[in-house]
Formats: C-alpha cells, sequence, structure tokens
C-alpha cells in the first residue's frame, strides 16, 4: 500500500516539466551554463539537491530485480548503469532515435522518456531478454537478421529488433509499407534501411512457419 | 574442396553480439569505483576565459576534481590547432573544462555552480563576410594562416568592388586567391564552346551525427592505461591516444571492440577521447565520459559548406570542355581541405581537359570541420551533376543532338585519365560500364516519359548522378597464427565501425589458405590482443589495404606451411596444396593441427620466434607477444602498384515533387557501384544504398543554420537536423556492381564507402531539378526553400548566403 501512494506521490511531484527539466540535468546541461551567472537554478538542481533513491522492485525480462532509483530517473537510465542491461543504447536521451527502445507490457517505448519508478508492477523486455538464457536460443526476430546479415554499426539495432518484436506481436502479416510505419520511430543513421526492412519481413515469414 | 569466400553473403561474426546486447561500444564498459565526467561548453561562438571561479562547485557533496585548457593542453600553439579544453572557445559548445563527480547529476550541477567571466570577442560565421573589407575574423590573429618559413596569420580580403557582386547575388571574380591551379587552355576551350553556363552555387555544411556519441571510459592500472574508445581506426588510435597521454603505445591497452559508425569524425579517434584517461590519471578512479547528443552536435565534427561559382562549357555532341571553379569553403573554427579534393574530382568526373580552380579556405565560429564520408567529392559531384544535366537538356532544347544519360557516359573517365594539377592516374576505371549497368536497373531508358509528368500537385523527376571516390592504400601489414587447435587467427588492426570490414578483408587470406569459414577467427579491438600495422579506417582504403595485407601474411603463411609438411613428409615443398584445413602432397597429408603444433616445436620464423626483417616497428611488438603460439603468418603487402586507387557509385532517383507543399518524395533509388571485385554482396549493397541515402539527408532534410546576431546554432539535435528515416526512403531499393577486379592488387578488390554519397546527393538533385524544370543551385532543399524558387517570390536571403535551411 505504501508502494503504491509514494508512486502517486512521485508522478505528482515530477510532471512532464520536471520530466524534461531532470533529463537536462542530465543530457543538456553545460549550454545553458550562461557566463557569470551566479549559480543559475535553471536546471532544477533541487532534483538532484532533494532526491532520495527508493528502492522499488521491477520485473526485467522475467526476472523481479530490486533497485534504488532517483525520483527523476529514466528507465534507460536504470537499465544501463543500475541493472547492467548495456544492450539498451542511449542514442539521443530525447526520444529522437530510438536506440534505447524496450518492450513495456510487450508494447515498444522509448526507455530514455520514462522515469523508472513508473514500471511498478509493468514487465520490461530489453534486447538482453530476447534470447533464451538457458539454451541460447534467438527470438525469431534475432535470427531473421542474424541470416539476413541486418545492420551495419548496430547501435541501433537493439532498438530496432524491440520494435520488430512488438510490431509482429501487433500485426504477424505486414507488408513492407506497414513494417516501415511501425519502425518509423527508430533511427538508423547507416541508413541500411532496405536491409532492415528485408529483416522484419523475413522475421514475419519465420513468425509465421513456426 | 573448402568454400568459396570471396563474392559470398557471410553475416559477419560479430553479429550475433550486435543483436543480443552482447556488444560493448565505449560507454557499456564499466569499472569499480567509476566516477562521471561532464564539460561545461562555451555559451559563446568566440570569448576569452577571463576567470573561472569553481569554488562553489568543488564543494559541492561528491564532486572530485577539475580539469582546466592549463591541464590538459601543451605548448600553446599560434595555429589555429584545437585543443581538449581551451580558454578561448571559437565556437559555441566548445568546452572549457571538465569536471569529474561521483555521478552524472553532481557533474551537472557542479557545472551549474561555476561562475564564468567571459570577454566576447567578435565572431563570424559566413566565410564571405569575413571575406568583406573591415569584416570580422573568427581569429584574434586574422581570417588565415599561412604556414612555411613566415609563418603566421594574416587578414585576407576581398574588395569593396568584389561585394558589389556578392551583394547582388554573384560570385566576384577573385585575384590571388590561396588555393589556385589551371591545366589546359580555359580561356581557348570557352571560346570554343558551343554551350556555356555560369551557376553560383551553395552546399550546405551537415554535422556527421554518427548513432553513437563520442563517449570514452578509461582507468589506470600500475601505471598502465586502459581506454575503452569510440574510434573508426584501432591500431592508429592507440599510438595517437599514447601520444597524447605521453606513454609507450605498448603501456596502453586501447579498446575498441564496437564502434556505432563514424563517417569521418573519429578516424583516428577524437580530439575529446584523451580528456577521460587524463582526468583518470589525476584522480585515480576510473572515468566514464558520456558525450550526449546535444554534445556531439558541437564537438562530433561536420563537413565543411561551399559558396561556390562554376561555368561550364560545352561542346555540341555533349562532350564538357571546360569547368572554371571557384569554392569559398566554410572552414569551421579550425580548418578543413575539402575544397582541394573537390576541385580535382570536378576534374576527374567530368574530364574537361580544360580546368581552372582557385579556392579559399576561411575559417569560421562554428563547430570544427572534419572529413565526412566522401569529403569534398560528395559535395561537389551533389552540385555539379545537376548543372551538367542542366546543361544537356537545354543544349538539347536548341536543337543540339545530345542526351542526358549519353553525355554522361561521355564526359565519364576512362583508364586512361589523368586529373587534378598533377595529373593524377588511377589502377582502374569501371565508370561508365557503373553507369551503364545502373541505367539499365533504373530502366532509364523507359523512365524517360516519367520526366516532368503532373499528376494533381505532384511532379515526376528523374536523376542520376557519377561519384568518385579514393578506395584504396598499400604497404601495411597482415598478422595471423595457425593455432595447434587448427584454425586461423586473423588479427586485425583496423577499427569495427559498421562495414564488416575485420571480418571481409580476412576472407581471401583464408581462401588462399583452403579453408571454410568457420575455421577462421577475426581477434580485433582490443589492443592488447596484437594488432598489426594498420590503415586508418577513412579513405575507404581498408578494402584494398587489408584485403591486401592479410593476403601478404597468408603467402607467407603458405610458404611455412609448404615448409613444414616437406620437412616432415618429405618432397618438395611446392608439391604440397592446402585445402579443408589439411595440407596434402607426395608424403602426405597432415592437419593444419599438426602443422601448427611441428611449427613450435620448429621454432624460428615458423612460430614467430623470428620475425622477417621488413615489417613494420609497429607490427613486431604484437607479432613478438604472439610468438610460439603457433605457425604465423606475418608480412607487409610489399605487392605495389602505381597509380591512385578510385571506386565509383552511380546512383538513379526518382522523385515526385509536390508543387503545392514543396514536399519532395524519393519513390525510387538504384544504386551501381565499380569497386573491383566485390568480396560480400550484401554488405557492399548496404554501402551503396546508405551511403546514398546518408547523401540525400545532407542535400535535403539536415540543416545547419544559426542565429546569425548571437552566433549559436539553431539545429543542434536530431530533430532540427534530421538524417533520412524510414519514411524518408523508397520500401524497396536496388544495388549492383560491375564486379570488374582491380587489376592492379591481387585480390582486386578496391573500397566502396564513400563515392555512394555523391551518388546519392545528386541523384537526388538532379530528379528534384528534373521535377522543377530549373536547379535550385543551393542546399538543403527544404520545402520552404523550394516553394519560394517555385513560386518566384523574393528570397529571404542572399544567393550567396551560407547557413540558410
Amino acid at each position: 500500500m505504501a508502494d503504491v501512494e509514494s508512486v502517486g506521490v512521485l508522478e505528482k511531484k515530477y510532471s512532464r516539466r520536471t520530466f524534461i527539466k531532470g533529463v537536462i540535468a542530465t543530457g543538456a546541461t553545460v549550454s545553458s551554463a550562461s557566463y557569470a551567472l551566479q549559480g543559475t537554478s535553471l536546471l532544477g538542481a533541487a532534483t538532484f539537491q532533494s532526491s532520495t533513491e527508493r528502492l522499488i522492485t521491477l520485473n526485467v525480462n522475467g526476472q523481479q530485480r530490486r533497485v534504488d532509483v532517483l525520483p527523476n530517473e529514466t528507465l534507460a537510465m536504470t537499465l544501463r548503469y543500475k541493472l547492467n542491461l548495456t544492450g539498451t543504447k542511449l542514442g539521443c536521451d530525447r526520444a529522437e532515435c530510438g536506440a534505447c527502445t524496450v518492450l513495456i507490457d510487450g508494447v515498444n517505448h522509448y526507455g530514455c522518456s520514462i522515469f523508472t519508478h513508473q514500471l511498478r508492477g509493468r514487465s520490461v523486455v530489453t534486447i538482453e531478454g530476447l534470447e533464451d538464457a538457458d539454451t541460447g536460443e534467438l527470438s525469431i526476430v534475432q535470427e531473421a537478421v542474424l541470416e539476413q546479415g541486418g545492420f551495419q554499426c548496430a547501435f541501433c539495432a537493439p532498438g530496432f529488433i524491440m520494435s520488430m518484436t512488438a510490431m509482429l506481436d501487433q500485426n504477424p502479416n505486414p507488408t513492407r509499407d506497414e513494417a516501415r510505419l511501425a519502425l518509423s520511430g527508430n533511427l538508423c543513421r547507416c541508413a541500411d534501411y532496405d536491409k532492415i526492412l528485408t529483416c522484419a519481413m523475413r522475421a514475419a515469414e519465420l513468425a509465421r512457419s513456426v | 574442396m573448402a568454400e568459396r569466400l570471396v563474392g559470398v553473403d557471410i553475416s559477419p561474426p560479430d553479429l550475433r553480439a550486435k543483436i543480443t546486447g552482447r556488444a560493448k561500444y565505449a560507454e557499456d564498459f564499466r569499472a569499480p569505483g567509476m566516477v562521471f565526467m561532464k564539460m561545461l561548453l562555451s555559451p559563446m561562438p568566440h570569448c576569452r576565459v577571463r576567470n573561472v571561479d569553481a569554488s562553489r562547485a568543488l564543494a559541492l557533496p561528491g564532486v572530485i576534481d577539475i580539469l582546466r585548457a592549463s591541464d590538459v593542453n601543451g605548448e600553446p600553439s599560434d595555429r589555429p590547432s584545437e585543443t581538449m579544453l581551451t580558454d578561448e572557445p571559437h565556437y559555441e559548445g566548445e568546452p572549457i573544462l571538465a569536471i569529474a563527480a561521483v555521478d552524472e547529476e553532481t557533474c551537472a550541477a557542479a557545472i551549474e555552480l561555476i561562475e564564468l567571466d567571459l570577454e566576447p570577442l567578435p565572431f563570424v560565421l559566413d566565410p564571405l563576410e569575413s571575406l568583406r573589407p573591415g569584416g570580422p575574423n573568427a581569429h584574434t590573429g586574422g581570417n588565415q594562416y599561412v604556414g612555411g618559413q613566415d609563418a603566421g596569420w594574416t587578414d585576407y580580403k576581398w574588395t569593396e568592388a568584389d561585394f558589389v557582386a556578392v551583394d547582388a547575388g554573384q560570385m566576384p571574380d577573385p585575384q590571388d586567391t590561396p588555393a589556385a591551379w589551371e591545366k589546359g587552355d580555359v580561356a581557348a576551350a570557352f571560346a570554343a564552346a558551343d554551350y556555356i553556363r555560369e551557376d553560383v552555387v551553395v552546399h550546405q555544411s551537415v554535422t556527421h551525427h554518427p548513432m553513437e556519441p563520442r563517449s570514452t571510459m578509461a582507468y589506470w592500472e600500475n601505471g598502465r592505461a586502459f581506454v575503452y574508445v569510440s574510434t573508426q581506426s584501432a591500431q592508429v588510435t592507440k599510438n595517437g591516444m599514447a601520444r597524447a597521454l605521453d606513454v609507450d603505445p605498448e603501456e596502453l591497452t586501447l579498446v575498441s571492440e564496437y564502434t556505432g559508425g563514424g563517417f569521418g569524425s573519429k578516424i583516428g579517434g577524437h580530439t575529446h577521447m584523451s580528456l577521460a584517461p587524463i582526468m583518470s590519471r589525476k584522480i585515480g578512479r576510473p572515468v566514464m565520459h558520456r558525450i550526449t547528443r546535444y554534445e556531439e552536435n558541437y564537438i562530433g565534427r561536420a563537413r565543411p559548406g561551399f559558396q561556390s561559382w562554376v561555368k561550364m562549357g560545352f561542346r555540341a555532341d555533349g562532350k564538357c570542355t571546360a569547368i572554371d571553379l571557384i569554392i569559398v569553403q566554410e572552414s569551421g573554427a579550425y580548418g578543413a581541405s575539402d575544397y582541394n579534393s573537390a576541385a580535382n574530382i570536378a576534374d576527374l568526373a567530368f574530364t574537361p581537359g580544360n580546368m581552372r580552380f582557385r579556392g579559399v579556405a576561411m575559417l569560421a565560429n562554428t563547430p570544427p570541420k572534419a572529413a565526412q564520408r566522401g569529403p569534398g567529392g560528395a559535395q561537389i559531384i551533389g552540385m555539379l551533376e545537376p548543372l551538367h544535366d542542366a546543361a544537356i537538356r537545354e543544349m538539347s532544347e536548341q536543337g543540339m543532338n545530345v542526351d542526358r544519360l549519353q553525355a554522361r557516359l561521355l564526359n565519364a573517365p576512362t583508364a586512361d585519365v589523368e586529373f587534378g594539377p598533377r595529373n593524377t592516374s588511377l589502377t582502374s576505371v569501371f565508370a561508365r560500364e557503373a553507369l551503364q549497368a545502373g541505367a539499365e536497373a533504373f530502366d532509364w531508358a523507359g523512365k524517360q516519359a516519367l520526366s516532368g509528368r503532373q499528376v494533381g500537385s505532384k511532379v515526376t523527376g528523374i536523376g542520376f548522378g557519377l561519384s568518385p571516390y579514393t578506395a584504396g592504400s598499400r604497404g601495411y601489414d597482415g598478422l595471423m597464427v595457425i593455432r595447434p587447435d587448427g584454425r586461423l587467427h586473423v588479427y586485425q588492426g583496423i577499427g569495427n565501425l559498421g562495414t564488416h570490414s575485420i571480418a571481409d578483408t580476412a576472407r581471401p587470406a583464408a581462401e588462399l589458405l583452403g579453408l571454410n569459414w568457420d575455421q577462421v577467427e577475426i581477434i580485433w579491438g582490443d589492443s592488447s590482443k596484437g594488432m598489426p600495422r594498420s590503415s586508418i579506417q577513412a579513405g575507404s582504403q581498408t578494402t584494398h589495404a587489408h584485403t591486401r595485407a592479410n593476403y601478404a601474411a597468408a603467402e607467407d603463411a603458405l610458404r611455412k606451411i609448404r615448409l613444414v609438411a616437406s620437412r616432415q613428409l618429405g618432397g618438395s615443398p611446392n608439391a604440397y596444396n592446402v585445402d579443408n584445413g589439411r595440407v596434402s602432397g607426395p608424403g602426405g597429408s597432415m592437419t593444419f593441427a599438426q602443422v601448427a603444433q611441428r611449427a613450435i616445436e620448429l621454432g624460428g620464423e615458423f612460430d614467430g620466434n623470428t620475425l622477417p626483417s621488413g615489417i613494420s616497428d609497429q607490427t613486431v611488438p604484437s607479432a613478438q607477444r604472439l610468438a610460439g603460439q603457433g605457425l604465423m603468418g606475418v608480412a607487409t603487402d610489399a605487392y605495389g602498384g602505381n597509380g591512385s586507387i578510385y571506386s565509383w557509385q552511380a546512383g538513379f532517383a526518382l522523385v515526385e515533387l509536390d508543387v503545392e507543399t514543396g514536399m519532395v518524395e524519393l519513390l525510387e533509388f538504384v544504386g551501381w557501384a565499380d569497386c573491383g571485385t566485390v568480396i560480400h554482396p550484401r554488405s557492399l549493397h548496404a554501402q551503396e544504398l546508405g551511403g546514398s541515402i546518408q547523401g540525400m539527408g545532407m542535400a535535403m532534410s539536415q540543416r545547419w543554420v544559426f542565429d546569425p546576431r548571437y552566433g549559436v546554432s539553431f539545429a543542434n539535435r536530431f530533430y532540427t537536423a534530421r538524417p533520412p528515416g524510414f519514411l524518408d526512403v523508397p520500401k524497396e531499393m536496388m544495388a549492383g556492381a560491375v564486379n570488374i577486379p582491380d587489376p592492379t592488387t591481387p585480390v582486386g578488390a578496391k573500397g566502396i564507402g564513400e563515392p555512394s554519397v555523391g551518388a546519392g546527393a545528386a541523384a537526388l538533385t538532379t530528379a528534384v531539378a528534373d521535377a522543377m524544370g530549373k536547379c535550385l543551385c543551393r542546399t538543403p532543399l527544404t520545402p520552404d526553400i523550394i516553394l519560394a524558387e517555385l513560386e518566384g517570390r523574393p528570397l529571404p536571403y542572399g544567393r550567396l548566403d551560407q547557413h540558410v535551411g
């Protein structure tokens, strides 16, 4: 019960506005350090000064993980820096590129743009969770990408693979047009789009044949 | 028979790690006790740091230490040279200092508590403004730094009369430009030309923005530095990092297993990669220096923009007979050299025979410029192809018997080409073959009827581009060991930035040794495991340079395998052949496992205890480390060869331009390459299409725009300078290659990373011009700019203005 209350309190306290301020503090702060300012409070230093970590339980890749999180901590940061799940990449930290895409209750989300503390009681799946931990068997999407030689630098690959996974769950028979629409929230700077789309279509084909 | 390894699709051996989250990029490494570092970036485009009061920042709980310019830089230089930190920033976003703290938020809060006293200095964004009499300079010393004996700053200005032309949107006729060359008889060629056109063209700058920002993690253990870096080239970066830290390269472990793209911005690493190991050495703790996307915009490099004038002369049959080119380059805060390669490539791509180039590179208070995938070449091809195409169409309208594609074929070079001021020759040229094959795949002939067709508000345009770029180099080392497990271990000192070359450059070597791919192990990304002297992974060199180097090492290994077999089994060494991991001949057969074991017993040159004298000093320590582990193949590429190595990319595009909104939709794209022997078709096609799409982003969706009053960037993130996404490209694209070996290299393969950018940009700009019926002569082709031109409205910018988006 105490947990439920604290979630409510946190969500009120950390609105979208304070979320953005918090992200600025870890992301873009240096830009706003204008000259001769007497210790500006532009960044909402309060988020850091008054912040206290809270121990919460997250369901990540099917496991209950207990972790201390700051009120303004994003899921991508928790995964990368507290749970050592570094497969979730930070490409922009501002919902522009999709490299941090994870599944939350089966739906693809940008991990940089959701607070960790909002995820109590919900299921998070990261790129590390797709491979069968016991057998090493890859997911169908991963199999398709491996077979088709998908991606170049592959920094965007985990995010794309999570979006492909969500897409196939929602639409097992996508056309190439539908697939590229479903994946359009992810950016590939190598612009390997043609091959990525081929991987997605191959994954759908493999899924149908299972 | 062992399988063929050249010309087939084999998924790279690191792919499984990339798609399971196991692949570690620099920011994925952790060390016990690791702390964080953040930089304070200059809020001004040019200023002097009069004072820094960090007392409140340093008093903040959790803050560990600070680095200032004086802590990290060597002797101050009068030259326009970039340093890791500076007390005189020359662009908005240039790092002034760095703070280490227990976590990133504390770093950020500490930086907010720093009291800076900055003295604003004059700044300039548009290069032409710095050429104007009395105009501002990017550096306090002047706007040109001249090297040589009387090295120093000068104040290079054009005249008031020149600026009457500039203000009217015309390029003046500048005298004594810092760069100039002329070949043939340009004046006579123009006098004899049947058709001449002149255009003013502006090409924007573009930020590289690789997906992975340039983060670094570093720590020291017993005086040895361990640095985890995002770099394009591993072995070269190790040497650069050792110099920056003033340590012996062998006392440094550089790890770069995976790099999330570079596109020229991380060639030998990058300027700021040494901050983390320096801070770590100072505070005695591991340091994570995470770079954000926002920071990447400033310190992550950009392609130089051009303000140009070009005059092209043609014979009635469509042959280009003269080019007169002026380029004013936006060189950023610390200089760039794209304009020189741009001029050379103009001469190479259109073979005018008579050409004059005048260039001036201008420093500006904008983020630093660096090579970006096809530096100079991508800009000039994107600029000149639509002009060439417009010329041919106008000549046709005037009754001359010319055709768009035939004229381009006529102007493309053949193997005997000599280009640029030094009449550079090439090893092989199959440019016409690539253009012709691409035209057939695209159905250029069949699509002629679509050109200019309007349905509703949408007009169709078709276009193409033919783009060359450097594609190789010679003389690097290969290093490999067949271990007693019978497997070939290939040691790679090149980087792993997404080109798959760590695997693909080893394939011809493994094929020579008669191995199946599952008998080959690639070792890369960790300098402590051994790295031969390697090329920088830039200039599209790697495929050419390291198929050769690895092939040379494989020939050395083959020679030793035969010697071992003949000593063990009898008969002449040359009577022994390798296949499927065995060596067989008159005396019988041995497995490679047995050969490796025997090589260790024999010692000497067989297992690397004795090394050949010709290999590089940089290779020796790695080879010594691997000695005694099996049969070693180690050699320098001594195949030699004359001529520069260039590859070619043809690109064909079909677009629809909405004349009511100014939006351009790319509906079809075909790319065709001349890159010699194809090693990995699927990866080649990815390079062709990916590079072409980058070129389209450069020409259309990415922007480089500043607030002219305060000199700060307006387009500093993905959403304001957006690279193409899934919905910006066709849902199916096609790529291919002529696949004709370069006769001067044993494997026949040349690189292909770079030519595609110009091909994509040119195909797009030419197709848009085809749809509009006129050349915009400016990038980016934003809907606003297109609409203003279509509707003939007065433009809110001058024809020659830079930084318009």
